[in-house]
């Protein structure tokens, strides 16, 4: 018998708009020692499926409707609160997402770590807190004994995953359920935490339900692989099954619009080539596999070779040893200011309707280089020569005509649309203030059109952000940047907030308009497998400097610098 | 820590100048002066005792006089409607206010919290709504109304307690218990909001994933964070308390500071009136430090003495 078995699990939320089925008759199980994958993209139920087992769900308006969750022979479903109570923490443990809103903020490292162990054994607070000493240095935490009594604003969000799961494994538990526990962490670090929970998995034998929306991850560190879709399972078997031969369409597309480093294509695949949805009028869902989706694959395909532009395109924009630093700290009646090098000599050239792809982890100076380009933050030194013309030292007047040319899409779509501007309004806006177009009439005629190009429709005009879902708010950020008609943007990790099959439509949206209009793009992410599939070069930046630049193909194939390669190793691979 | 305190002080006697001057000049500007009264003094009389007040002195002259007493000899001048000196007045009304204060903050955060964490916990359900609902009629119904209602309905019924007065122990309760009322509703509002949410944040769903039970959760999770909007509210609120209420004193006949803030200013004696203004000034700065010193003992992530980045 399996050590967790979940049999048509259902959960639904019932509100006011109506009843949603997060999770919609489940079931999988997992075995002692096993780590079992739950892939899927947000809003497809992995957590909920989580919560629902724990009950840990707000109820209402969450209810498990019905199904059934034995955990070695006991049902958890409907069980007593006060003996379910004795299972959270113990025997099943869970690791969340965030590690910055996750740790309680009020209470040091230590307190928390051993808190389980003093609230379901009985122990004496010193044997408690010397467990969890030794739990921490067992996820690597160095230092532990001095670092143990910092709070977790302390910690860097490394770390701070490493005490959140030294949280959940200082009472060894038999299941760790861990909810996206790399996803908001940079590529090196993530490595570490896969690690550290395979090698928690070897030596304590605890069994691991790992949640990703990540199939690379899955691939390096599951055994069994279950994916979920609308808050239904539609394929489960081991990780090397699953990748080699999926059968559900949905998993196909999964698979094929993920850029890797092997991506030949010049446009991706996406979810909508392989699967066809139906919803009948009772709003129920039935996905098939559309007839055509080998075809569209093939074309796809021979598409390919329309990359490499001609490298003797022209210069557009240069940058000369460019300087960031900001200052820190002190104040009037503080010590003397710090300073931060945020960014500390960069030089970059980016030619004419081409792709530079600037990759690093957080708090490299990525972001920062990309507002200084375009003067959204005042350089402390250095040039930037965009088009022959010198940016820096010019006034504020001097600059607004480059404004037009040169343009920014965030990272964040939900924070970077006026919840209070109709899509109409925030369109027009750069429009009118650019004087665009001749007239009002001609403004939302080019609007529309736009909208057309990213996808959407002069329907949705009318519409405020909150309407749209967040591809589409993505879609609508871009549509905002090309209102001005730019040259150049410079796109600041704009996918990395989305599910692999919207980020493959951002990014063949970005590509067919490269290719239509022979835009240039500074391409910033820390997802090295996307830099490679949109840029034609790429440069490699850590604490403020480039570190390695080169042609993508040459860089991702022979790097030279040892940074670049640790980058390229610590990035999870899924060949079989 | 220490430079943090001592830049806030230095700050304090910025703002008690700036309290200072617009006092002198309002009380300047009033009309007539000390020795305006309805009984006739004869013009003698009046340079005399303007002269023994130093009123007689240029204005620009008496503006530096006053806090160049107070720094150098801790003299807040002379009362020109009781004759004595300001310092007596304040050191023998300041105990009873205190004593009043603290009663009232004792009720306040007695009934206050815990009304807010039941609220919390209870959140949307007939508790929390009548709860509420009584916390807002505390902070709309004023002092001269629940003063006298006490008076009327337990003053006279239970033996011990008086309607009014000052010199028993017990004294205390009523007026304390008046005056606590207000800050005893915000307070309930403010940790119930506080608590909530606290109560909202992904930590919270971490702590009941280890199998914490409920009451540990809000005790030891979420209590921390969710008083700190009221520890910010109780730094002005508890000095406003110890400095005196003119209601509840006037109701209860109690002996304390508040009433010199309204007889000085109708007696137009401008030494008592810039004398207790300053001191309250004193009072809310010195409270103010200490809320936030209790705020960064709380929120580890509030670091005194470091400007945020």
């Amino acid at each position: 018998m399996p050590l967790l078995d979940v049999q048509n699990l259902k959960t639904y939320f019932h509100t006011r708009a109506g009843t949603t089925r997060a999770v919609d008759d489940i079931s999988f199980s997992l075995e002692k020692g096993e780590i079992v994958g739950v892939v899927g993209e947000s809003g497809s139920g992995k957590s909920v499926t989580c919560h629902s087992i724990l009950g840990l769900l707000p109820q209402p308006p969450a209810r498990v409707e019905g199904g059934s969750v034995t955990f070695d022979g006991d049902e958890l479903i409907g069980l007593d609160p006060l003996l379910l109570r004795a299972v959270r923490g113990r025997r099943i443990s869970m690791i969340f997402q965030d590690p910055m809103s996750c740790l309680n903020p009020y209470l040091r490292i230590l307190d928390q770590v051993a808190e389980p162990i003093l609230v379901h054994e009985d122990v004496s607070r010193e044997e408690a807190e010397s467990r969890a000493l030794e739990m921490l240095k067992k996820v690597g935490i160095r230092d532990a004994e001095k670092r143990a009594n910092s709070f977790p604003h302390e910690f860097s969000g490394g770390m701070r995953q490493r005490a959140m799961i030294a949280m959940a494994l200082v009472t060894k538990p038999d299941v760790l359920f861990a909810d996206e526990p790399t996803t908001a962490l940079d590529v090196t670090v993530q490595a570490r935490i896969l690690q550290i929970l395979r090698d928690l998995r070897d030596e304590l034998g605890v069994a691991v339900l790992f949640i990703t929306h990540d199939l690379g991850v899955v691939a390096e560190v599951a055994d069994r692989v279950v994916v979920m879709y609308r808050g239904k399972v539609v394929e489960q078997g081991t990780v090397r099954e699953l990748f080699k031969n999926p059968s559900h369409p949905y998993v196909k597309g999964l698979l094929a619009c993920r850029p890797s480093f092997e991506t030949k294509y010049h446009i991706l695949p996406t979810v909508e080539d392989f699967l066809e949805t139906k919803t009948a009028s009772d709003g129920s869902v039935t996905l098939r596999e559309r007839s055509d989706a080998a075809q569209r694959l093939e074309k796809l395909e021979s598409d390919g070779d329309l990359e490499g532009a001609s490298d003797s395109s022209a210069l557009l924009l240069e940058v000369k040893d460019l300087k960031v630093h900001f200052r820190s700290g002190g104040g009037f009646w503080g010590k003397p200011r710090e300073v931060v090098k945020a960014v500390d000599g960069v030089s970059l050239n980016i030619h004419k309707g081409r792709t530079l792809g600037l990759v690093g982890e957080s708090g490299c100076g990525k972001t920062t280089t990309g507002r200084a380009i375009l003067q959204l933050i005042c350089p402390t030194s250095g040039n930037v020569t965009y088009g022959g013309v010198s940016l820096s030292g010019l006034a504020a007047e001097e600059i607004r005509p480059f404004r037009k040319r040169m343009q920014i899409i965030f990272q964040d779509p939900y924070a970077s649309l006026n919840p209070r501007m109709t899509i109409e309004q925030a369109l027009l806006e750069p429009m009118n203030f650019h004087n665009i177009g001749s007239g009002r009439e001609d403004r939302r005629a080019r609007v529309v059109s736009l909208l057309e190009e990213v996808g959407l429709s002069s329907s949705h005009l009318r519409r405020y952000p909150h309407e749209f879902s967040g591809g589409q708010r993505q879609r609508l950020c871009v549509a905002r940047a090309l209102t001005v008609e730019p040259e150049f943007i410079v796109c600041d990790e704009c996918v990395s907030a989305m599910d692999v099959s919207v980020q493959a439509q951002v990014l063949n949206l970005l590509r067919e308009l490269q290719d239509r209009r022979g835009l240039t793009y500074l391409f910033i992410s820390h997802d090295l497998s996307v830099v490679k599939f949109v840029s034609d070069e790429v440069a490699v930046m850590q604490a403020g400097r480039i570190v390695e630049q080169n042609d993508a193909e040459q860089l991702y194939r022979n790097p030279v610098n040892d940074y670049t390669r640790q980058l390229l190793d610590a990035v999870p691979q899924s060949d079989f | 820590m220490f430079r943090f305190i001592l830049g806030r002080l230095l700050q304090g006697l910025l703002v008690l100048l700036a309290l200072y001057t617009i006092t002198f000049f309002l009380a300047k500007a009033m009309p007539g002066e000390p020795f305006t009264t309805e009984k006739n003094v004869s013009e003698t009389t009046k340079q005399y005792l303007r002269k023994l007040y130093g009123l007689e002195k240029p204005l620009w002259q008496q503006y530096i006089i006053y806090p160049s007493k107070i720094i150098s000899a801790g003299d807040f001048g002379v009362s020109t409607s009781k004759g004595r000196p300001v310092n007596d007045i304040i050191s023998q009304s300041f105990p009873v206010s205190l004593v009043l204060g603290l009663g009232a903050l004792t009720f306040a955060i007695g009934i206050g919290v815990p009304i807010g964490i039941i609220s919390a916990v209870r959140r949307n359900s007939w508790v929390d709504w009548s709860l509420m609902a009584v916390a807002m009629v505390g902070i709309c119904v004023p002092a001269f109304t629940v003063g006298p209602l006490l008076q009327i309905l337990v003053a006279a019924n239970i033996p011990g307690l008086k309607v009014a007065g000052w010199g028993s122990p017990l004294d205390f309760l009523l007026p304390a218990f008046t005056l606590g009322l207000v800050s005893a509703a915000y307070l309930a509002r403010l940790t119930r909001g506080g608590l909530l949410e606290i109560l909202s944040q992904d930590f919270i769903r971490t702590a009941h994933s280890k199998g914490l039970s409920p009451t540990r959760v809000i005790l030891k999770h979420a209590l921390r964070g969710g008083l700190l909007p009221s520890v910010a509210y109780l730094g002005p609120a508890f000095a406003a308390m110890i400095s005196g209420s003119f209601i509840v004193e006037t109701i209860f006949q109690v002996p304390g500071m508040g009433q010199h803030f309204v007889n000085a200013a109708i007696a137009r004696d401008e030494f008592l009136l810039m004398g207790v203004a300053l001191f309250f000034g004193f009072l809310i700065i010195l409270m103010n430090l200490a809320s936030d010193i209790l705020t960064g003992l709380l929120d580890p992530r509030v670091r005194i003495g470091k400007e945020a980045s």
